[in-house]
């Protein structure tokens, strides 16, 4: 939401983001951004860099740049080249596919400007693919980790079927507002590249005892507010208790920083942090 | 190996069929060529439609729905299957609102509702801004169970390359993984497609840039039917931008927002194209700005329904050349209003507009344009008629009156019978926005994610059936010769060498794969849209043309064995070449005016010659489709003329929007 009536915006990244809306107001159309990649031709083979000129036009985002860059892939060496692999989808930043790090910080390449990132002309944008999971090509990396470890916590609720048998719990909206925001989440895996404790593990065996991420840990609350979804309450939590779990994270709240959607993920690691607790005390008592 | 069922897709419909058919214990591979949480159905907003307890209270009833719907497609649906999906809605919302979806809530806890266009009632349900993702995300949870358990195997990243079709029965698909580019065939006993639109053809549209429509165009290339392919929805206000047109709501017209383009006007009233169309707006005077729309409807003004505002947007822009900076687009201003007032009201789509243009509505107009949102035309698919059958069609129901039948299930369409959303293949079904049933020519808004949902949960029993007791029963795919398998993979093996082997250092427009995908788009939009004529649809059979011999020399520029995008891009280019001539050749067909489906030349709707499907079958001689209308079923209600959007001078109001999102 617009919470300020003035172009002047507010909160953490304010300062960034008023250099931000500077940039735009400068930026000429038809200027010339060199676009910068890290590139690579697969799992194992050596990275590179290559740089591409591109002509802006109005509104452009780094995809449009990068769609332009593929129609003739010549590097500002004069270097034929192949067109940049990329991962993209809805391009209105809901589907979380096109996540990359831009300038050295972790986003979305659907709604990153370049008027923003590279107002004037001659300024080179950086474009690496994420570092936390393993590459397939230039800018594609695989994130089926992020998924597994939704599978981890049991984040769905356990129906009985579809068969018709009425409606779901009625629920205060309160409590829908603030699950709505937590299941905003789109996987994009911003929290996890910006999180110390979350290191690249190609070795799929480590997976389960492996930080499982802000990203689960929010998805078991999620599912633990659940009227239904509360009966997998205690398996999600015997989840975050292990290895890998809630007590892994490191409190570097860099995942809250990061996340798109302004999903208030460090307050879901403290209350699971709680729940694995009170959880581990229950059980200990009654062993 | 067990019976096997094949899903095509992980959008809503793929995953509802997924659910569904593992549910009844079958197997099931699921592709798709994103992890399917990233599905295009992220991107709905609105809402969901269906009957609820305080509307039904109020006289609403499924009934009603079905009779909206079918009088919002401008009666092009063949109207049992819409009367099914009306009755099945309520319960699909209560399966969702069960799954976990976080649906709005009143104070009382209950499901709150919205209004929504096409409809005096308020029956559609929603989830903040983004029902389509948390359906699908809810959807996406319950696949991710049954993965989980082992009853959905996913192959995300992988392309659907073409059925396998053996006896004249859809055994299995050839696939390509995207990232190490293997091709390898794979068994089903059914193979359900659930892939979407194809707004991509129109280069940019509101849809995401997987929807290509070239695995609906595989199908149809390997003999499935193309029903309705000319009804194409374009919404009227979207946000232009290099890569992809994203929504703006209605709303902001709703709120005063003002629709201009800079001019010169005329001594005899006339206004022509002003010199500096692409200055700063605010720097534009008051008399040089064309508020077309409040001056050529001045009793609605900028409130005109939205057919006819994406016709006049149109005709500034295309045949007027007078969008702003000589661009296909317009201004859509609010900056006369309060800004304290404008974040209050529209905070949240202002939002989406700054985020993407960098521009603050608030102060500066918004540059709008319509963009290209939904195939109502896809595979052709069959249904078995249900238990409501009264001897000559009703008259279109009057909003609020007792509804004639007590719905229930099985009146719309049998249920699980075999034939139910089976295209003319047998074993191959098509569920979803490929579907080309329910919503006629024409669809109302938050209809779309209710038919996605019905065609997986209540068609994905006709699947079911289908194993149990149809052709599979006696012969099993498992147990088929390896032979049609191995010659499909061969030929999907030689057009990727073949394309491989293409590679040149010197990317020519002439055979560059994105150079003839733009001017495909650029093509599809001027000629296949809002506005149509003959004149203008045969000069676009010849682009059409002349794009598919370019495309059959198509050169790539990355000869790699390891996920190589552009040889999956130059592929799909080639095969929505297939789609767009169907589109074109519907329209140049139907020489009439229904729906979404506007012809200069034939402005009004002419029900004896045309109240009857479009379908194209593919024409493997002439690499284009023959057209054919065939007899639709409209024996439940009468056609009656489609009026809303009609400007009536003597009320001030107009009726609502026949859609929103």
């Amino acid at each position: 939401m617009i919470t300020s009536l003035t172009n002047a915006p507010a909160g953490p990244h304010a300062k960034e983001l008023a250099q931000r809306a500077a940039n735009r107001r400068n930026a000429k159309v038809g200027r010339t951004v060199m676009v910068k990649v890290q590139r690579c031709d697969g799992p194992g083979k050596a990275s590179r860099w290559e740089t591409f000129k591109v002509t802006t036009e109005r509104g452009m985002n780094v995809i449009s740049a990068l769609q332009q860059i593929a129609g003739n892939p010549v590097t500002t060496d004069g270097k034929k080249t192949t067109p940049v692999v990329w991962n993209s989808g809805c391009l209105e930043e809901v589907c979380g596919a096109c996540t990359m790090v831009i300038n050295g910080k972790v986003r979305q390449s659907c709604s990153c400007l370049l008027d923003d990132y590279a107002p004037n002309e001659g300024d080179t944008i950086t474009l690496e693919p994420m570092s936390k999971f393993p590459i397939i090509r230039d800018l594609w990396v695989d994130r089926e980790r992020l998924f597994h470890n939704l599978r981890r916590v049991k984040a769905w609720v356990p129906i009985d079927g579809t068969y018709n048998l009425g409606p779901g719990p009625r629920e205060h909206p309160k409590d829908q507002e603030i699950r709505y925001k937590m299941s905003e989440c789109m996987s994009c895996g911003c929290c996890l590249e910006a999180c110390p404790q979350f290191n690249l593990e190609a070795d799929e065996s480590k997976w389960d005892t492996s930080f499982i991420g802000a990203h689960a840990i929010n998805q078991a609350r999620l599912f633990n507010m659940h009227a239904t979804g509360k009966e997998l309450a205690m398996e999600r939590l015997d989840a975050l208790m292990g290895p890998g779990g809630v007590s892994d994270c490191g409190n570097a709240q860099n995942c809250v920083k990061v996340c798109p959607k302004s999903i208030p993920l460090t307050e879901s690691i403290a209350a699971m942090g709680r729940a694995v607790t009170l959880a581990s005390f229950t059980k200990f008592f009654r062993s | 190996m067990a019976q096997r069922v094949i899903v095509v897709g992980g959008g809503l419909a793929g995953l509802a069929a997924s659910v569904r058919i593992a549910e009844a214990g079958l197997s099931v591979d699921l592709f798709s060529l994103v992890p399917v949480k990233r599905s295009h159905s992220v991107c709905a907003q609105g809402g969901i439609n269906a009957c609820n307890e305080v509307a039904r209270q109020q006289g609403y009833s499924e009934y009603e729905h079905f009779d909206e719907t079918v009088y919002g497609g401008d009666f092009l649906a063949d109207q049992h299957p819409v009367l099914e999906m009306a009755n099945w809605a309520p319960r699909i919302i209560d399966l969702l609102d069960r799954m976990g979806v976080p649906f709005n809530r009143t104070s009382e806890g209950y499901r709150d509702l919205r209004l929504f266009g096409g409809s005096l009632f308020k029956r559609t349900h929603f989830a903040g801004a983004t029902t389509g993702q948390q359906l699908l995300y809810a959807l996406d949870e319950q696949t991710r169970r049954y993965e989980s358990e082992g009853k959905v195997t996913k192959y995300e990243y992988w392309e659907f390359l073409g059925p396998v079709i053996h006896d004249g029965r859809a055994v299995g698909i050839v696939a390509q993984d995207l990232r190490t580019m293997q091709i390898r065939a794979f068994r089903a006993d059914a193979v359900v497609m659930a892939t979407g639109g194809c707004g991509l053809v129109y280069g940019k549209s509101t849809n995401s840039i997987i929807c290509t429509g070239a695995a609906a165009a595989r199908c149809y290339q390997a003999g499935a039917w193309y029903g309705n392919p000319e009804m194409i929805q374009v919404h009227p206000t979207a946000i232009p931008g290099s890569d992809k047109l994203r929504l703006m709501s209605e709303s902001a017209r709703g709120e005063g927002g003002r629709v201009w383009v800079p001019g010169i006007k005329q001594a005899d009233g006339t206004w022509t194209k002003h010199p500096k169309t692409g200055a700063d707006p605010k720097t534009i005077p008051a008399n040089e700005r064309y508020y077309f729309l409040e001056e050529k409807y001045p009793a609605y003004g900028n409130i005109v329904p939205r057919d006819i505002a994406t016709r006049e947007i149109f005709d500034i822009c295309v045949n007027h050349g007078m969008g702003v900076a000589g661009e296909n687009q317009v201004y859509l201003d609010l900056t006369h209003r309060d800004p304290d007032y404008l974040a209050r009201k529209l905070g949240g789509i202002l939002e989406i507009y700054e985020k993407f243009v960098g521009d603050d509505p608030k102060f500066t107009p918004m540059r709008i344009f319509p963009a290209v949102h939904y195939s109502m035309g896809g595979l052709w698919t069959q249904f078995t008629k249900g238990s409501y059958n009264p001897s000559e069609p009703r008259t279109k129901h009057k909003s609020g009156a007792a509804a004639p039948i007590q719905a229930a299930v099985g009146q719309g369409m049998a249920y699980g019978e075999i034939n139910n959303m089976q295209t003319n293949v047998q074993g191959l079904y098509a569920f979803g926005e490929v579907n080309f049933a329910f919503h006629g020519a024409n669809r109302l808004g938050a209809n779309a994610l209710l038919s996605c949902l019905f065609d997986g949960l209540f068609s994905g029993m006709s699947v079911v059936n289908y194993l149990k007791d149809g052709a599979p029963s006696k012969a099993p795919a498992e147990g088929l010769p390896s032979q049609p398998y191995d010659d499909s993979v061969k030929a999907e093996q030689n057009r990727v060498n073949a394309l491989l082997n293409s590679v040149t250092p010197n990317a020519e427009p002439e055979t560059n794969p994105y150079a003839i995908h733009k001017e495909l788009g650029v093509e599809m939009t001027a000629a296949c849209t809002v506005v149509k004529s003959e004149a203008r649809l045969k000069q676009c059979l010849a682009k059409l043309g002349e794009l598919k011999d370019r495309a059959s020399r198509i050169r790539l520029g990355d000869n790699a064995s390891w996920t190589n995008q552009t040889l999956s891009y130059a592929r799909a280019v080639q095969d929505m070449l297939s789609v767009a001539d169907a589109i074109a050749q519907g329209s140049i067909q139907r020489k009439e005016s229904r729906g979404a489906h506007y012809r200069t030349d034939f402005p009004e709707r002419d029900d004896a010659q045309f109240l009857k499907t479009t379908v194209a079958r593919w024409d493997p001689a002439s690499r284009g489709a023959l057209i054919a209308f065939e007899e639709m079923d409209h024996t439940l209600i009468k056609p009656a003329a489609r009026t809303y959007g009609k400007v009536d001078k003597t009320s001030k109001k107009p009726e609502p929007a026949a859609s929103h999102t």
